[in-house]
């Protein structure tokens, strides 16, 4: 790639597939094939849709990314050109050859499997996604292409204005206007620590030196947070794009993409797309011919949730056993090989090209005071609609939950919503109007993270939350330094304690204390923030915890220790039903008469409350 | 992380080790792709056992406690052999709070193994994950490469069954 002319020539060729000109009769089909769509059956539908698409010439079947409504998968979209898009949902094969002939070959939608579909709606029968709750609301900027390109063509990409940016930093920038650029628009990091990224720039350019790095960090390492994958997989090039650019502004010649092995599908589009970027001249040798030179490398991660902080993840991509280093020096000084080093999350990186080509003004429109733009969220747990969204900085979580989630299933009540995973803390129900951004969260000692949003019902302890989060980080301390790898050991086995009903006062009071201790005495960020999602529940839900200490009961009926099943004398009609079902035969009773469980032999294992029919069963 | 280390005995083929020596003659240039070429050594051999660490730290000139160090370290590297059908169960907080640990439990009590055990025919292991990505299915478990989400307990048996 020697110059914009060259590239705009690469776009003018391509635009028309994907932006299809008005009046061309172009029908554009795609696929959501992330990890999600292929889980839940996209491939057949995709070959469905191919084989029947063969003949059509005016139709193309694509592969893209993740279209953001998991629950919905497998979903395909179809454009029109003039047209507002259809998205099918929960497609089969079968619903796919229903497609092809109706749709495709007959340009009659087949209502019934849109998106939304009611069929008493009077305009049209079905909903469309950009119009939905779930949508309206939001704004994508890093997952512009997710779901509207195939990840596997650097061709779409750049029919998107991909590449422009770099092409534009490469033929008129320096490198400190394109700091100066990230600076201004606000951008912080979205790893979870909010750092503003300019900044972080910045520094690692003010280090002379004869090599320099630019690291990736996509390890992901929130359990219940697909964010990062759903950008690898939808939208490759972005990444290599904006790497490129911070290696332009920083001074670095090569870039390292460390991604958790557990992402496939994510690691494969990434090899594809560095090495079309090859192919094409935008990564290697003189780059838009301005004697420019960048190259790309991708590392494996082997499941070593501590990889995802920034020092060790460096010594991870060194070949060592992950752990992590003091800092001071940072990588800005000693970072990747003991060169200095900018580590930014895929999120981040997923923002610099749109800043550079639409302006540091633009970016900083949107947001807070102090946190400006977009937010991407994976939404899990026990919310309706489960999926990825992108919200401005801002946004309450009351409209995150009611609005974009569509609320509680089964008319349950909304307790609390977890973000920042095992580091993180809760937001309850309480705060349901606190607006979305790093100071708002991080005062009601909650943290922003990497954008795992939990949602939890009446159904969920809160104790157990944080035992469960305990338990990760003590699986995953990397033992280097004592006051994690023994503390967090001592807080779950009090945890334990308590979730088992054998918890004193004293036991929360030494929970607090040692929280303490390990908070401000681990090595680095895994142990300074293990303890959060303890103080934080012990925050907001002290409650809970007493009832587990004091009356012995677990209010949510999750700890099982804590549970006893009782028969109504009164609903219970004698059918013997559950004296049948109990796998341990601890019920006993005549027929047409009241039972009994005796509570010695129960295993509480619920399933004779699951299957009376007369709701005699209650659990307390 | 405590780990399992098998006593089932070492059987490599002569052309697994074909493959690995071949896999180390590309990268024994540069030691810090050590881990590299331990993952493309569990590709071939299913698990790192210690016949094969002591290769792969032969190989690379690598002291063979650091290739311990690093086999020990990573949840991903297994110093036993899976099962013909390896079972893996996402207790990632999506999955978690949508019940899988009852899966899990369940799919433990049919196989009568822990995690991280295999069954005594080789047929099954079972092993604890952190989210494989797909927790708008949750909850989720895959066997081998299939995934199957929104998976209720009483479900498991009739999956499991597929496998026979
Ligand atoms: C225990 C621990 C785990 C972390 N895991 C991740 C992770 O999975 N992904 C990530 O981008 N950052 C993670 N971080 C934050 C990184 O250390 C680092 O701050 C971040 O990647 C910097 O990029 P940013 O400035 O673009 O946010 C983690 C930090 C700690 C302490
Ligand atoms: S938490 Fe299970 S797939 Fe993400």
């Amino acid at each position: 790639m020697k110059s914009l002319a060259e590239l705009a020539a690469i776009q003018d060729k391509v635009k028309d597939s994907i932006v299809l000109p008005e009046g061309s009769g172009d029908v554009r089909v795609v696929v959501g094939m992330a990890t999600c769509g292929i889980a839940a059956g996209a491939k057949p539908v995709y070959d469905t849709l191919t084989d029947g698409a063969k003949d059509l010439s005016n139709v193309t079947v694509k592969q893209t990314g993740c279209i953001g409504i998991c629950q919905f998968e497998p979903v395909v979209e179809v454009y029109e050109a003039g047209k507002e898009k259809v998205t099918y949902v929960k497609m089969t094969p079968e619903k796919a050859q229903r497609v092809v002939e109706e749709h495709l070959k007959g340009g009659k939608v087949v209502e019934e499997y849109v998106y939304n579909y009611k069929p008493d709606q009077t305009d049209g029968g079905y909903g469309t996604l950009a119009k939905s709750d779930f949508y309206k609301a939001q704004k994508r900027v890093a997952l512009r292409n997710c779901g509207v390109i195939n990840p596997e063509s650097i061709e779409e990409y750049i029919a998107m204005d991909g590449y422009k940016a770099l092409g534009k930093v490469l033929t008129g920038m320096s490198s400190d206007d394109v700091i100066k650029c990230v600076m201004d628009s606000g951008l912080r990091g979205r790893g979870g620590g909010g750092f503003p990224t300019g900044r972080k720039w910045s520094f690692t350019a003010a280090n002379k030196a004869d090599q320099k790095y630019v690291v990736c960090n996509a390890d992901e390492g929130d359990p219940g947070a697909f964010m990062d994958r759903s950008v690898l997989e939808g939208d490759p090039h972005c990444i290599v794009e904006a790497m490129t650019i911070c290696g332009y502004a920083t001074g670095a010649t090569e870039g390292y993409i460390y991604v958790r092995a557990e992402y496939p599908i994510a690691v494969r589009r990434l090899e594809i797309a560095i090495a079309q970027a090859k192919e094409l001249g935008l990564l290697g040798k003189n780059i838009f011919g301005s004697g420019f030179d960048f190259d790309l490398h991708i590392r494996l991660g082997a499941g070593a949730f501590v990889c995802g902080e920034e020092t060790a993840l460096m010594t991870s991509i060194e070949g060592n056993r992950g752990e992590p280093r003091p800092r001071p020096p940072y990588p800005a000084v000693k970072g990747l090989f003991a060169k200095p080093t900018t580590e930014n999350n895929v999120e981040t990186f997923a923002n610099i090209a749109q800043i550079i080509l639409k302006g540091a003004e633009w970016f900083a429109s949107m947001g807070t005071e102090r946190s400006k733009g977009t937010k991407v969220f994976a939404l899990g747990g026990k919310i309706n609609n489960t999926g990825l969204v992108e919200i401005p900085m801002g946004t309450t979580l009351r409209e995150v939950i009611d609005v974009i989630g569509g609320g509680i299933p089964n008319g349950k009540q909304f307790k609390a919503a977890q973000t920042g995973g095992p580091s993180g803390g809760c937001i309850p129900a309480a705060l349901i109007d606190t607006e979305i951004d790093y100071d708002n969260l991080t005062s009601i000692g909650c943290m922003m993270g990497s954008g795992g949003l939990i949602v939890m019902d009446e159904d969920t302890c809160m104790v157990d939350i944080a035992k469960f989060f305990l338990t990760f980080t003590v699986d995953e301390s990397c033992g280097k330094c004592a006051p994690c790898r023994i503390g967090t050991n001592r807080m779950k086995e009090i945890l334990d304690k308590i979730t088992s009903g054998t918890g004193t006062q004293a036991d929360i009071e030494k929970l607090e204390e040692l929280a303490d201790h390990i908070k401000q005495s681990s090595l680095c960020g895994l142990g300074q923030t293990a303890p959060n999602p303890v103080l934080a529940t012990l925050r907001f839900f002290r409650n809970e915890y007493d009832a587990h200490v004091i009356d012995k009961k677990c209010p949510a009926g999750v700890c099982k220790a804590l549970l006893t099943y009782k028969i109504d004398a009164d609903k219970c009609k004698g059918c013997t039903l559950c004296a049948r079902n109990c796998p341990v035969n601890a019920i006993s009773g005549k027929v047409k008469e009241a039972h009994t469980i005796d509570t010695d032999k129960c295993i509480k294992c619920g399933a004779c409350m699951a299957g009376c029919k007369f709701g005699a069963i209650s659990r307390g | 992380m405590l780990k399992k280390i098998s006593k089932i005995p070492f059987s490599g083929t002569p052309e697994q080790e074909e493959q690995l020596r071949a896999c180390i003659n590309e990268s024994k240039h540069d030691k810090h792709l050590l881990m590299t070429v331990m993952q493309k050594a569990q590709d071939i051999y299913g698990y790192l056992p210690f016949e094969v660490q002591k290769m792969i730290a032969e190989g690379m000139d690598v002291p063979l406690e650091k290739v311990y160090g690093v086999s020990t370290f990573y949840a991903q590297f297994a110093l036993s052999p899976k099962g013909k059908y390896n079972i893996s169960v996402c207790l990632g907080t999506a999955c978690y709070v949508k019940g899988s640990q009852q899966v899990l439990d369940k799919i433990c009590e049919i196989l009568g193994i822990e995690p991280g055990e295999c069954t005594m025919d080789g047929k099954f292991s079972i092993e604890e994950c952190r989210c494989v990505g797909a927790c708008g299915l949750a909850p989720v478990f895959t066997v081998n490469e299939d995934v199957y989400g929104r998976v209720k307990p009483e479900e498991v048996a009739g999956i499991l069954a597929k496998y026979n």
